[in-house]
């Protein structure tokens, strides 16, 4: 089979690729397709992770016995996306273990959201609405993605995530038709994660440079730009039927366009978050790696049981 | 029909209390296994731990549920697991123990689970067909609990020597808590005289040799010298327990008399 060039296997894989069929884990790929996705799978996964700390950061505190088992179980779900993710990027190839160590050292990314505080219970609302919201404007599309194992993770995390979406907006409408005390404290929630909410979708498309290469190998599906002009659309309506007010004095329904204009957003504060400078990076890194040192000696205690067991058999 | 028992205490007064006290169990342990969510030593772990708390926080829901259908005393569920004092909660010293770390939170478990299993056992024959169907619900998810902190004192009891070491200390420290599982006041005795809920100390002995054959099993020992305490049933917590209700009770402490 090696006999076929590499030009030809890169056009037979974009050949399959325009005619929508999905790319396996034994299929053969082009080195740069393998390399992008795993990065995009593995910083999924890992936002996954380390956005169960802003959300777990209530579940203590949380008010009533139904918010608390709501919520554990939505952390939880997130915990299960974070195992099928590494899981669908283990079948390219990647190394769990070294792409944990390298997400604690700060050399892998995750989603910049997570970098923020969670400063009122009001902000499990905000998260699941906003944060959720957003999530699943990005993921969706990527049900259609062409590798199959990311495809197929991405419609069942897609399922969770709107029930996650739901549960957030639930909890934002009944603070919102509250006491003012509850209507304020969802205010000021909605003003602190507005425009973080709107970074998750990436920089604007003139300074995405990688953009185009995914786009033609269907592991992106719209751009960043688009997707983030849906993600307002939608929610400035939702925002409107609750009576919160969106923090953007610029925003204005643009007949032409049938969109919203929306004001200018902070590259610098997202470029500073990006590169470990949020008001959270530090805490949320520290929370993994303490989860990962404090646990090393369960690990090893399993591993050593299991092969005494091993032993034991084998000796019977 | 309310009529007097023997203890100038009241068949449903009684009932209550002793519900309000399973479902303290239930509610003050599924708090302390919450704060592990998103610290677990690994992810698969994190799951089980959040799993089981959240089986908790359910049985106390049903559980304050049915204490409040059978005697109205003027709190719904979450005024019972929010806005009593730390006076007011009956539950376990055992269960208010800190989580310390992965091993004493495996050790606290098991010795919990060992015995919830044994009540819910006894509880699916209540003359209460409510409680009798609560307790076959929750035992359901006790023998799951019970099968997953059994095999983790057994990895971590005979793993390495540091798992070892600091699985016999959480045996040890906690040991002195285990007694109190078997406390039994005027409550239980009105209960257990009217069928409804279950005489403990016929299953003391059952309880002994499951945690003695699991900690062999482990290469563990239980500690020969070991004054007990108690006082959780009597409402006279430790020094914990105060911490763990303000951060619990913060949000309905805080705003009161609102919906979340
Ligand atoms: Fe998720
Ligand atoms: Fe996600
Ligand atoms: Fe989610």
């Amino acid at each position: 089979m090696s006999t076929k060039n590499i030009e030809e296997l890169e056009r037979e894989f974009q050949a399959k690729i325009d005619a929508d069929i999905k790319i396996e884990p034994n299929d053969w790929m082009p080195e740069g397709y393998r390399k992008t996705l795993m990065r995009q799978i593995s910083q999924h996964a890992h936002s996954e992770i380390v956005g169960m700390l802003p959300e777990g950061n209530w579940i203590t505190r949380a008010p009533s016995l139904k918010r608390k088992a709501v919520l554990l179980a939505k952390v939880q779900d997130e915990a299960g996306h974070g195992l099928y993710l590494y899981s669908a990027a283990e079948t390219l190839g990647l190394d769990r273990e070294k792409s944990i160590d390298d997400l604690h050292s700060g050399k892998a990314k995750y989603s910049s959201i997570f970098n923020y505080p969670t400063l009122t219970w009001a902000d499990m609302g905000t998260i699941g609405w906003l944060v959720d919201g957003a999530a699943i404007m990005n993921q969706v599309p990527l049900c259609r993605c062409s590798y199959g194992p990311y495809a197929r993770a991405m419609v069942r995390v897609c399922k969770e995530e709107s029930f996650h979406q739901r549960q957030g907006f639930e909890i934002v409408s009944l603070l919102a038709n509250g006491t003012a005390e509850q209507k304020q404290m969802a205010q000021d929630s909605l003003n602190r994660f507005w425009w973080p909410a709107l970074m998750m979708f990436g920089p604007n498309d003139d300074n995405s440079p990688n953009s185009a290469q995914s786009i033609k190998w269907k592991i992106k599906r719209s751009s960043n730009d688009e997707l983030r002009q849906q993600f307002i659309d939608v929610t400035v309506t939702q925002a409107e039927m609750v009576g919160l007010t969106i923090p953007d004095k610029d925003l204005k329904w643009n007949e032409a366009r049938g969109s919203y204009d929306f004001g200018t957003i902070n590259w610098e504060e997202f470029n500073q978050v990006i590169q470990g400078n949020g008001p959270c990076n530090k805490e949320r890194i520290d929370a993994r790696r303490n989860a990962k040192e404090n646990g090393a000696w369960v690990r090893e205690a399993a591993n050593a049981f299991a092969e005494k067991r091993k032993k034991k058999e084998l000796t019977h | 029909m309310e009529y007097l028992t023997c203890n100038n205490m009241t068949t449903q007064e009684a009932f209550y209390s002793y519900i309000v006290r399973l479902g303290d169990d239930s509610l003050i342990l599924g708090q302390r296994l919450s704060e592990w969510c998103g610290h677990g030593p690994v992810l698969e772990e994190d799951i089980a731990l959040t799993n089981i708390s959240l089986d908790l926080i359910g049985q106390t829901n049903n559980l304050y549920e049915l204490a409040v259908l059978r005697e109205n005393q003027g709190k719904n569920i979450d005024q019972l697991a929010f806005l009593r004092l730390e006076k007011e909660y009956e539950n376990l010293l055992l269960v208010e123990q800190p989580n310390v770390d992965f091993g004493y939170t495996i050790v606290r478990q098991f010795f919990f689970d060992v015995y919830r299993k044994l009540v819910f056992e006894a509880l699916c024959n209540s003359s209460d067909e409510r409680l009798a169907g609560i307790a076959e619900k929750s035992l359901k998810e006790t023998k799951y609990h019970l099968k997953h902190s059994s095999e983790w004192v057994i990895r971590l009891g005979d793993g390495t020597e540091e798992s070892h070491r600091r699985v016999q200390e959480a045996v040890n420290t906690l040991w002195k808590f285990t007694d109190e599982l078997f406390f039994q006041d005027e409550v239980d005795q009105n209960v257990i005289e009217l069928g409804l809920g279950v005489d403990n100390s016929n299953f003391k002995a059952t309880w002994n040799s499951h945690v003695e054959h699991v900690l062999t099993e482990a290469t563990l020992t239980i500690p020969s010298n070991s004054w007990q305490h108690a006082g959780g049933r009597k409402g006279i917590h430790t020094e914990h327990f105060g911490y763990l209700l303000s951060e619990m009770q913060y949000m309905q402490r805080a705003y009161p008399n609102m919906e979340w």
